[in-house]
């Protein structure tokens, strides 16, 4: 079980995991020897996941996002299963997710340009079985993308 | 734009896994030394390629069992102010993503709550009660898949 202590770790861990350990063990109010013991008790039991690196796709030339969000022919007992499998292939998917909802499944898209998402708009994606319907929103600015839990 | 090579490519998809390792562990996996890996990460970092780093945190583990994606209207296009919209909106501590996009929607949220009754209650409370909100679409996350996009 996680206590209060453990709490303000992963507050200032989540905030700045670039920071020196001794910087962010003081914010939380810990040693160091405490803020390395119980990261790595939390790392151990799962809570604390992997550190990724952050890619940016604007400067790899990917110019267009867009969240495709498709609702499924349901009468297909493998309507999930299938779709998500045909879709998992397609390099330009970044993400997929699955919902209880008006939608069944939303894919995070990227594309060149409007011409490459155009491409596969029509080859990639129209293609994936049992599609009942399609809409699409285009990613114009990112307000906020921290992901943070707040804890 | 930056140009990639092979290895390059193999780079980003290894720390996009684990960007705790060392330039000299990365370097030993991919059969390059120590100084070419650095300089290598040096060129992705500086041309923007590498953003920082990032820790995953298992949210289900911490507390946090629902996900929402929330798709919002704005009401009465012309009058709503977007720049306090999207301070107030960004200010939740529960959203943790905000999109502007062109489509059914305006905006594209990512909602996280401990439970479906404490997600009505930062949807009542919070999101509805923003300036200019109309209609709201949710939709709870049941699975989710991240993949490595094309860096293969």
């Amino acid at each position: 079980m996680l206590d209060d202590t453990d709490r303000r770790i992963l507050r200032q861990y989540q905030a700045e995991p670039d920071a020196p350990a001794a910087d962010l063990a003081a914010r939380a109010g810990v040693t160091s020897a405490t803020w390395a013991r119980r990261l790595d008790r939390m790392r151990r039991d799962g809570v604390v996941g992997p550190l990724e690196a952050v890619i940016d796709w604007r400067a790899l030339g990917y110019e267009v996002m867009v969240s495709m969000r498709v609702t499924l022919d349901k009468t297909q007992p493998r309507a999930f299963e299938d779709f998500l499998d045909a879709a998992r292939p397609i390099p330009e998917v970044l993400e997929l997710q699955t919902f209880a909802g008006r939608v069944d499944v939303r894919i995070l898209l990227i594309a060149r340009d409007m011409g490459h998402y155009l491409s596969l708009y029509r080859e990639r994606i129209l293609t994936l079985p049992h599609i009942a319907d399609i809409d699409t929103l285009l990613h114009i600015a990112q307000v906020k993308n921290e992901e943070r839990l707040p804890l | 734009m930056i140009e990639l090579d092979d290895i390059d490519r193999q780079i980003l998809r290894s720390l996009a896994r684990d960007a705790s390792q060392s330039a000299g562990a990365l370097g030993r996996t991919l059969g390059l030394s120590q100084p070419a890996t650095w300089r290598r990460i040096k060129r992705l970092t500086e041309a923007g390629v590498l953003r920082g780093r990032r820790v995953r945190l298992d949210a289900a583990r911490l507390g946090f069992g629902v996900t929402v994606f929330l798709g919002i209207k704005l009401a009465r296009k012309g009058h709503v102010n977007l720049e306090d919209f999207e301070r107030a909106v960004s200010a939740i501590p529960e959203v943790q993503t905000v999109e502007h996009v062109l489509g059914v929607y305006d905006y594209r949220l990512r909602v996280v709550a401990r439970d479906l009754s404490d997600f009505e209650r930062v949807l009542r409370r919070r999101i509805m009660a923003l300036p200019g909100a109309g209609e709201v679409d949710a939709n709870v996350v049941l699975s989710e898949e991240r993949r490595l996009g094309p860096l293969g």
